[in-house]
């Protein structure tokens, strides 16, 4: 059984015409970590906020734990959800300790085991000797890691992270989604990750789901997000792509610019289809006679992005090894590695019907 | 089993802040509802007779005090929590003193000595010296005099915003290579604006809805028209009306305010202030910052209280015994109660605000404080209207008698009505600094909405609650028309006593109970301003 | 649910002990009246330190407790009338003739049939419809500078605006009733037009701004500002109590015509009154000879029984004619007064 259950949920706030959320469905299973991902202003932050209980959806049922939390009647309050929370800025309290901080949320416990339980807490994210700090002395990765402390003591049936590490330092980030994705494995907490970082959401969930202006475009484990994804919107949001514009033929393959592909969407022939292609899947080869040209270079250490354009004028893009050194200018034939073809339906065609 | 279902927090704190709005604005609204009545003949010949001398006089004190207390209050504040000097951590707190001394008596003490007829002007001409002082019977006098008063409003407020904002943003300037006092300029004063601005506008209500300092030097403001109507011509209704002017215009200047302030907000980047870290000031500029500091200290307050010492002296013997202590006693005993009762009801009201869904009671609420800009005694006869209705109703419907006229539950409805902006402006401000995602974090480690207010938000608002307590404490103190008005029989107070001599006259007199209100007053402002910033 | 109350602060808790605390302390209603010793109501204008000797002495002699509250007289009178037939006030003491007509005007006060009062009250201290009573007189004199002033140079208030005076007047603020009902009497023996030349020339004849007060008129004369001034005798006699060798001094005007103009402390019963009989009685008892003395001296004011002298403080200053005229008139015209000043650019 899903311990989180939305079904259709639609939300639109006062005085604005776009809904926030618009006919959201998703589950998370127990132990299950997702990562809400999108851009600013997708929703997910919205959709996190609903599950807490800050927000309420105008339409749609949300279930925790098998309960339902809305009804035409009221809500559930956040107080009462059994939620917890770590949110960007931390949002510890200023003028409690660490450990008073932990123990915020145990008042239903007597003093001895809330002090076990901060014990424990501060144990599990590795600040024993932290707890009569009081926040503004630790560092920001510091603060989160209590921030995480305070959430979990009181036992959430699920942990809800509003971008808990974009206000970190890029290194101090990488570690930090380290330690806290080895502390959610180790007890097993079912969580719930927003994050506009593509990177973050592989590294840390088991499932993506990726919004776009309040829809959600698919929920799937990140290597289907990246590899297959199912809108031109996750493709490009999820990695770097290129998208190239070609037709059904009645040899049943997809032809392109660059090559050929097999239609694996079973489009009908004739029609205009458009590829996904990511850079790791073009190589180049230097050959005089190629249709492509180098025209841009970027170091990027452990590879070479090369930008390349076509006799059609559309660019896309190749990576390749650290050490291939192509001088802006040369001409290149392409060959494609791609395992699998992404494939959509030509937008320009389908508003032409 | 509890019932898991609540209604949404929407419908949940409306109740209770209409229920606050509703009883802090009923006075006002029965002071508007003046205007049901039809203009009587009073009305249109104090509006042709006189009113435009009245409201360039108005528009001068108004704009000469508020100039006069952001120089003083700002450049004070400035000057203790910024730099080191001999006596500063003296005068951090003793500039605040002057705010236990009423307007009023401030004013007659002023006048009794510095007047042609005092005893310095009269000690000038017995020594022969050509020396003439200024006239302090004009214009520039009630502005100096109404400066010296109330400058520890914006003192209070423009000291609490520097010592919050923190010294990183200073630092930062500095680093850049800016002096001290561009810092100041483009750094500190813009940081500490909203709450300065929220000082200035306590200023204005003050300076419009002060009667005792300007008659005490005949200067005609548009309050004293008001008093006319009612006192000199028996036309409560116009006096009303007039009024009502007050109202519209104070809640204008209000909404300018926030216009300002809603454009700039600023949100202190530092979760904390870091530990403040004066510039030690040397040589002259040291002395002088002393010696500005004390200057001001003697006039606004030294002075007074010698003069007001020496009043006493001669009637100690005389007036000093048992009752007094009741007057003494029942003077702190109200302010308390009210202080308890407003600061707690404001704390409420900007709880119930924040907490409010997608509803925008902004206008309501400013509305609702509006009553500190009234002449006090209309504002009373306004409760007093209200309260007596309320009785009438009672009898009627329930065969009660008086259940509420001549109670403390009146006196304490006056008050709340009266000094609500007082306690509800600084913990608003302060309010400021608690981030969302913080009461957020609260509720999801299940604290209720009662747990957030008393765990978290009041003892973030610390540094507010204090404050506001305190202008309550010592302005319900200072207060006279609603006392007078709604005092339980047998309830007179220092202020009361200070009425019954001043009002027939007897300043000699009223030098033992004003003393000893000014002394009650800096009480609480010694305990408050010594309790530290909040420090994490 | 049982253990989040601990989190209720104690100040809640404080909060809500002294919101008990104020429905408590309500004074004890009239209903109980019966049973226990009869406690008549005062609203009064008339300041503690003037009236509570008085009543003190009342309630020494008839054993009658006497409780009372003090405000300025118009809030008094508004209070008196939102609160209607619920009032708890019995009688109703102000220091001017003019606020007694309003009142009675508002019809706050019950007429009294009292032959006691009406005998030891002169006709122009008391309301014609015997509404309310006048218990001091004060009056309203010039005050001059012994050493600058010849006494043959003062006759009337009038003459204080010939040329002779100029730059040697000093007055109190036109916002004083005293100055109001001053010039309502003098409208009504002189008509609207004459009063207006005379305030005219008083205001050409200024030696500086009015002053907000009667002692301050006094002073500003003895630092050798102006020579003469307008002021409650009463105001004189306090200043003169201080230091008896100033060269100051009062001069009784208009001893040739109308007499010197007085305004009164007085009260009237309440409609309202739950104690009507007491008050009366109260009320003949502050007219009579022992109480006059007592109510006026504490003030250096005059007695309004014309059988009790004054105190020899007050008898030293001389003799006088009071203008007899109704003191009503300053009520009747005090508005048509302010107004006349208003024009004339007296502040």
């Amino acid at each position: 059984m899903p311990i989180i259950e939305l079904t259709n949920i639609t939300k639109t706030y006062p005085n604005t015409k776009a809904p926030a959320i618009a006919d959201v469905s998703l589950s998370v299973e127990p132990g299950e970590i997702l990562a809400l991902l999108g851009p600013s202003g997708s929703g997910k932050t919205t959709l996190l906020r609903l599950i807490a209980g800050f927000e309420f959806p105008d339409t749609g049922a949300i279930l925790l734990g098998g309960v339902r939390m809305n009804s035409t009647h009221g809500f559930v309050p956040t107080e009462d959800r059994r939620v917890g929370m770590v949110f960007q800025d931390g949002g510890l309290f200023p003028h409690l300790t660490v450990s008073q901080n932990i123990a915020f949320g145990l008042y239903r416990y007597n003093k001895i085991e809330q002090d076990k339980k901060v014990s424990e807490m501060l144990r599990l994210v590795s600040l024993e000797s932290f707890g009569q700090r009081y926040p503004h002395e630790l560092s920001g990765g510091q603060q989160q890691r209590v921030a995480l402390a305070r959430a979990l003591a009181p036992n959430p049936i699920v942990l809800l992270m509003d971008e808990p590490f974009s206000s970190l330092d890029p290194d101090m980030r990488a570690r930090m989604r380290d330690e806290v994705h080895a502390i959610l494995r180790r007890i097993g907490i079912t969580a719930i990750l927003v994050t506009h970082d593509h990177d973050e959401a592989f590294t840390m969930a088991d499932k993506v789901a990726v919004l776009n202006a309040g829809k959600l475009e698919q929920i799937d484990t990140p290597e289907m997000i990246y590899h297959l994804p199912q809108t031109p919107f996750v493709a490009d949001f999820v990695g770097s792509a290129d998208f190239v514009s070609g037709e059904v033929k009645t040899d049943g393959f997809i032809h392109t610019e660059i090559g050929r592909f097999p239609n694996e969407g079973k489009h009908p022939i004739g029609n205009s289809i458009v590829v996904m292609i990511r850079p790791d899947d073009i190589h180049l080869v230097p050959d005089r006679n190629g249709i492509a040209e180098v025209i841009s270079k970027q170091f990027r250490g452990s590879e070479n992005l090369y930008a390349l354009t076509l006799p059609s004028g559309q660019r896309v893009h190749s990576s390749a090894h650290s050490l291939a050194f192509y001088p802006v200018g040369t001409r290149v034939r392409l060959e494609l590695t791609a395992t699998h073809t992404v494939v959509f339906r030509d937008d320009k065609e389908k508003a032409e019907k | 089993m509890k019932k898991l279902f609540k209604k949404t927090p929407l419908n949940k704190q409306i109740p209770l802040l209409l229920l606050i709005v509703c009883t802090i604005s009923a006075p006002l609204l029965v002071v508007l509802s003046s205007w049901f009545t039809p203009v009587d003949d009073i009305f249109i010949h104090l509006f042709k007779t006189g009113l435009p001398e009245v409201l360039i006089n108005t528009f001068w004190l108004l704009l000469g005090v508020a100039i006069g207390t952001l120089l003083l209050g700002v450049s004070l504040a400035w000057l203790t929590t910024t730099f080191e000097f001999p006596g500063r951590s003296v005068f951090d707190w003793a500039m605040i003193l002057p705010l236990a001394i009423p307007t009023y008596v401030l004013a007659f003490v002023s006048i009794s000595l510095f007047d042609r007829i005092g005893p310095i002007q009269g000690l000038l001409r017995a020594q022969g010296s050509d020396l003439v002082l200024p006239p302090i019977r004009s214009t520039g006098g009630v502005i100096l005099v109404m400066t010296l008063a109330l400058y520890p409003y914006v003192y209070l407020f423009a000291r609490n915003g520097f010592q919050t904002q923190g010294t990183r943003a200073t630092e930062v300037a500095r680093s850049l290579g800016q002096s001290s006092w561009h810092t100041f300029f483009q750094v500190t004063l813009p940081m500490g604006g909203p709450m300065i601005a929220a000082g200035v506008m306590l200023v204005l209500m003050e300076t419009l809805a002060d009667f005792g300092a300007v008659s005490i030097f005949n200067y005609d403001t548009f309050t004293t028209t008001i008093y006319k109507a009612w006192f000199s011509m028996f036309s409560l209704s116009t006096a009303a009306k007039f009024s009502s002017f007050l109202v519209l215009l104070v809640f204008i200047l209000v909404m300018a305010e926030q216009a300002v302030r809603q454009r700039r907000r600023y949100t202190t980047a530092e979760r904390q202030p870091a530990p403040t870290v004066r510039t030690i000031l040397t040589g002259k500029r040291c002395y002088a910052a002393s010696a500005y500091c004390g200057l001001i200290l003697l006039f606004a307050f030294i002075i007074p209280v010698i003069q007001l010492l020496r009043g006493a002296s001669a009637d100690w013997g005389q007036h000093f015994d048992a009752r007094y202590l009741g007057f003494l006693s029942r003077s702190l005993l109200l302010s308390a109660l009210a202080t308890l009762l407003v600061t707690a009801s404001a704390l409420l009201l900007v709880y119930a605000e924040r907490s409010a869904h997608s509803f925008k009671p902004n206008l309501l609420v400013r509305f609702a404080t509006l009553g500190y800009a009234l002449p006090g005694t209309i504002l009373a006869v306004g409760g007093m209207i209200l309260v007596t209705f309320i009785d009438h109703q009672l009898k009627n419907r329930l065969g009660l008698t008086t259940v509420i006229t001549g109670t403390l539950l009146a006196m304490m409805l006056g008050y709340l009505s009266r000094f609500m902006i007082l306690a509800y402006n600084p913990i608003d401000s302060a309010m400021h600094r608690v981030t969302p995602h913080m009461g957020e974090a609260a509720r999801s480690l299940g604290a209720t909405p009662f747990m957030i207010l008393s765990k978290i938000q009041m003892p973030l608002v610390r540094g507010g609650i204090f404050a506001g307590s305190l202008l309550v404490f010592v302005d319900v103190m200072k207060e006279m028309p609603i006392t007078l008005m709604t005092r339980p029989f047998g309830w007179d107070t220092l202020a009361v006593r200070i009425f019954q001599f001043t009002s027939e006259g007897e300043w000699n007199h009223a030098a033992l109970p004003a003393l000893t209100l000014v002394i009650l007053g800096f009480i609480p402002v010694i305990l408050l301003t010594r309790q530290p910033v909040f420090k994490g | 649910m049982r253990l989040r109350t601990i989190f209720i602060s104690k100040k809640m808790v404080a909060l809500g002990i002294l919101v008990v605390g104020l429905f408590l302390s309500r004074p004890v209603v009239a209903k109980d009246a019966v049973a226990e010793a009869v406690e008549i109501v005062v609203y009064s204008s008339r300041m503690e330190q003037l009236i509570k000797p008085v009543f003190d002495a009342y309630t020494k002699e008839t054993g009658v407790k006497i409780k009372f509250i003090t405000d300025k007289e118009g809030p008094l009178l508004q209070r008196l009338l939102s609160e209607g037939e619920q009032s708890p006030a019995d009688l109703f003491i102000t220091v001017d003739a003019g606020m007694l007509w309003k009142a009675a005007e508002e019809k706050v006060f019950k007429p009294v049939s009292s032959p006691v009062l009406q005998a030891n009250i002169p006709a122009h201290l008391r309301d014609s419809g015997h509404r309310w009573f006048g218990l001091s007189v004060r009056a309203r004199t010039i005050v001059f500078n012994t050493k600058k002033v010849d006494l043959k140079e003062l006759s009337t208030y009038e003459a204080l605006g010939d040329p002779q005076w100029k730059k040697r007047v000093c007055l109190r603020t036109s916002k004083k009733v005293y100055n109001q009902s001053l010039i309502a009497t003098m409208i009504a023996t002189m008509g609207a037009e004459k009063t207006e030349k005379v305030v005219r020339s008083w205001m050409a004849n200024l030696a500086t701004d009015v002053f907000p007060d009667d002692t301050e008129v006094m002073k500003a004369i003895l630092a050798g500002i102006c020579d003469v001034g307008i002021v409650n005798s009463y105001y004189y006699g306090r200043l003169a109590g201080e230091n008896p060798n100033l060269p100051l001094a009062l001069f009784w005007p208009n001893q040739g015509d109308r007499g010197v103009h007085v305004n009164i402390s007085g009260a009237g019963v309440v409609r309202h009154a739950k104690h009507e009989k007491e008050a009366v009685r109260l009320l003949e008892w502050l007219s009579s000879e022992k109480a006059q003395s007592l109510f006026a001296d504490v003030n250096l004011e005059y007695p309004a029984n014309p059988k009790v002298a004054p105190h020899p403080t007050v008898a030293a200053w001389g003799t006088f004619k009071q203008d007899t005229i109704n003191v009503d008139i300053a009520g009747k015209l005090q508005i048509e007064a302010v107004k006349l000043m208003d024009r004339v650019g007296y502040k």
